[in-house]
């Protein structure tokens, strides 16, 4: 049973990293790869946010703040301070930790419409924050952001390396190295989710009530999983400071947080491969409707709304409860 | 077997249709002019006169034969005035359309958030935004079409020093272009040897500035006041302004300067100055000065082509499109490197903003007297100076 049950947990995992080898061949410029590597990172984020949506039943609106505040870290760190990218990215993690704990205690006693409202009170404070502290952020035109850097070696997105005797490009590295992120994200989401951790998550969305009288530290369990996904979302936006290479507190701003949050509902809420492809399609439609400036957001509206209405659990969970019914069918017509 | 004839037939056609036209595309490959801009959202107000400027000169340059003797190709994002979009864009529009230069960028942020691969890319690009950090330092690559705050606070300030004032008060928006302009006011003061004797902000969606502006008034020495910013705010000021008696000279800055901050402002705009460009008084200005012809023309041309009013903003895009024309005429290629350096060293080139000397240490070519001072008499823009 549990042997099954670990091979199902790999499987998602390796068709996930199956498809990350195979797609530079449907790549054909670097804008692609440069596509492709914003999806990862911002894919990774949306997997941690939903462990806290997905799993433990906690709306957080606010969500971009915390990605923000890790770009910002990394880029007043590296760029004014001169610290090198890793120290920067981990001490940026610890310390929007902290905040989401330190925010997070008493903003969880929170439920329903209390507890997003606070959370995007949050997230609405970091970026009036970002945008009026001009002497450190650079305010509402941004500030730039140097190239990723380990040991004096620099991941730029422009530059060209030779790894293990093969010559490849910035863009390429920056593909490698995005599509490795997001499958430590992956699995370390699965791992959580399974683990003792994970179960209590899941008894609090059930029933906090339910939960709280079996012996579950609701309290505790809720906060830990917001510290986790803003450390997720930190880390990301560090990352995603370092490849964009310029940031402005739109990074941070309401709509940002929207969108993490549109992601996780139009994949699939509790899905982690679900939320992948959710990130995946809302990265994508800007571009796929760039030809269509007037009609993008009447378009964008239409699919959330068709979706909502026709696969209210999300895109992957849908689709896998329709093709497991087709094959059931299928194998019940057989016998 | 008469279905795989067809089918066999099909392939061929579509063969043969695909080398057709890459073998025409060959014959005249156009040169691709790439834009990011504001077209839609809060900067619309920016990116939607740009496009069509752009738009309706690509295809005059056309029809006149294009450019080396190619046709221009415009090829434009929306960045819906979000830095990170117009970022995606930049790249796209180098890496994935390859084009041979950029005109766009409506707004700061979104200028700066292309800069860095811009650069890196090594692709001439001419920005149409405002703030004096895209420029200076100086970056390779970059050029900008825009008069900088910087200017518009010289400007307004030597206009105040011929008027004997020496001490303001300062109002400003918390936004971008506001707090920015802020900056540059206030060390353009230290250097002109003026005071800022208050120095109040407001945010963007204020709707009242009464309580800012009391207290400029009641500060010892002021002599005037400027009102740097953006959008609804500056109107709303001017309002206040003028409900609370205050006498005293009232500065606004290029930010505003449109038909419709005076529809916004009515009659309290009335005795306000700012700088602007010559666009808003085509006909007031004299018959020597070098612009008139070309401010007049585009005016015209434009409000024939999209009847509708013509906008400082647009003619950003219109200089920036003629910089580059002439940048690739003079260069003989669409050779980056070659457009770049010609774009350096175009001097004395007569836009609707001003007259364009660039040099390798000024990517911008127009000095603060190519904005002229403006006072609203009897509701209408009279020219100063």
């Amino acid at each position: 049973m549990l042997n099954t049950f670990m091979q199902s947990r790999l499987r998602g995992l390796m068709i996930l990293a199956l498809i990350l080898i195979i797609l530079p061949a449907f790549l054909g410029n670097p804008f692609h790869y440069e596509l492709v590597t914003q999806m990862a990172i911002i894919a990774a984020t949306v997997v941690g946010l939903n462990l806290l949506v997905g799993f433990a039943g906690q709306i957080s609106l606010g969500h971009a703040g915390f990605f923000g505040l890790g770009a910002y870290f990394t880029g007043i760190a590296t760029g004014t301070y001169g610290w090198p990218s890793v120290p920067a990215l981990v001490v940026g993690a610890i310390v929007v930790g902290f905040i989401a704990w330190i925010v997070g205690r008493p903003i969880l006693r929170l439920k329903g419409h209390y507890l997003s409202m606070a959370t995007l009170a949050v997230g609405f404070i970091i970026a009036i924050i970002l945008n009026n502290e001009r002497a450190l952020t650079g305010g509402p035109d941004g500030m730039p952001v140097p190239a990723f850097e380990v040991f004096g070696w620099e991941l730029s997105a422009f530059g060209s390396y030779s790894l293990f005797g093969i010559d490849i490009e910035g863009f390429q590295a920056w593909y490698i190295f995005a599509s490795v992120v997001l499958l430590v994200a992956v699995w370390f989401a699965l791992n959580l989710i399974e683990s003792p951790i994970g179960r209590a998550l899941r008894s609090v969305h059930g029933s906090e009530v339910a939960a709280s009288v079996v012996g579950v530290n609701t309290a505790k369990y809720k906060s830990l999983v917001f510290v986790i996904s803003a450390i997720y979302a930190s880390l990301m936006g560090s990352l995603y400071a370092h490849f964009q290479g310029f940031i402005t507190p739109a990074v941070a701003s309401f709509e940002f947080s929207i969108l993490f949050i549109t992601m996780v509902v139009l994949g699939g809420m509790g899905s982690t491969f679900g939320v992948i492809i959710g990130a995946v399609v809302l990265k994508l439609l800007p571009q796929v409707l760039a030809d269509f400036q007037e009609l993008e957001h009447v378009m964008f509206g239409l699919i959330l709304m068709l979706t909502m209405i026709f696969m209210p659990k999300g895109l992957l969970p849908t689709l896998t409860a329709f093709v497991s019914r087709k094959m059931r069918k299928k194998a019940g017509g057989e016998a | 077997m008469f279905k795989t004839v067809i089918r066999r037939a099909g392939k061929c056609a579509a063969v043969a249709a695909a080398g057709l036209m890459m073998m025409s595309a060959q014959a005249a490959e156009p040169i691709k002019i790439g834009s990011f801009l504001s077209v839609t959202g809060p900067a619309s107000f920016l990116g939607d006169p740009e496009l069509k400027t752009l738009e309706m000169y690509v295809e005059k340059i056309n029809e006149e034969g294009g450019v080396l003797g190619r046709q221009l190709e415009l090829i434009h994002y929306d960045d819906v005035g979000n830095a990170s979009s117009a970022r995606n864009f930049a790249s796209r529009l180098i890496r994935s359309d390859q084009v041979d230069i950029i005109v766009g960028g409506s707004t700061t942020g979104a200028t700066m958030a292309a800069v860095p691969l811009v650069e890196q890319a090594q692709v001439p690009f001419i920005s149409l935004a405002g703030a004096v950090v895209i420029t200076n330092p100086v970056k390779k690559w970059v050029f900008k079409t825009p008069q900088t705050d910087r200017m518009a606070a010289e400007r307004i300030l030597a206009d105040m020093k011929d008027r004997g004032i020496t001490k303001f008060g300062l109002i400003s928006g918390t936004g971008g272009f506001g707090s920015s302009g802020r900056t540059q006011t206030l060390e353009v003061a230290e250097q002109m040897g003026m005071e800022v004797v208050a120095d109040e902000t407001y945010s963007g969606s204020d709707t009242d500035m009464t309580a800012q502006l009391t207290n400029i008034r009641n500060t010892n020495g002021v002599e005037a006041v400027l009102n740097f910013g953006f959008g609804q705010g500056p109107a709303i000021v001017t309002r206040n302004y003028a409900q609370l008696g205050m006498e005293l000279p009232f500065y606004q800055s290029h930010g505003v300067a449109s038909d419709s901050f005076l529809e916004l402002a009515g009659s309290s705009a009335e005795g306000l100055r700012l700088p602007a460009s010559p666009l808003l008084v085509p006909d007031s200005l004299p018959n020597d000065d070098p612009q008139k012809e070309v401010v007049q023309n585009y005016k015209a041309e434009y409000e024939a082509r999209w009847d509708s009013k013509v906008s400082t903003f647009g003619a950003y895009a219109y200089d920036g499109l003629m910089l580059a024309v002439r940048a690739m005429e003079e260069a003989g290629s669409t050779d980056p490197e070659a457009v770049r350096n010609a774009l350096e060293n175009i001097k004395g080139y007569v836009g609707v903003t001003g007259v364009f000397n660039m040099s390798p240490e000024d990517h911008n070519g127009l000095d603060p007297e190519s904005f002229r001072i403006l006072e609203v008499q009897n509701g209408e823009w009279k020219l100063i100076d």
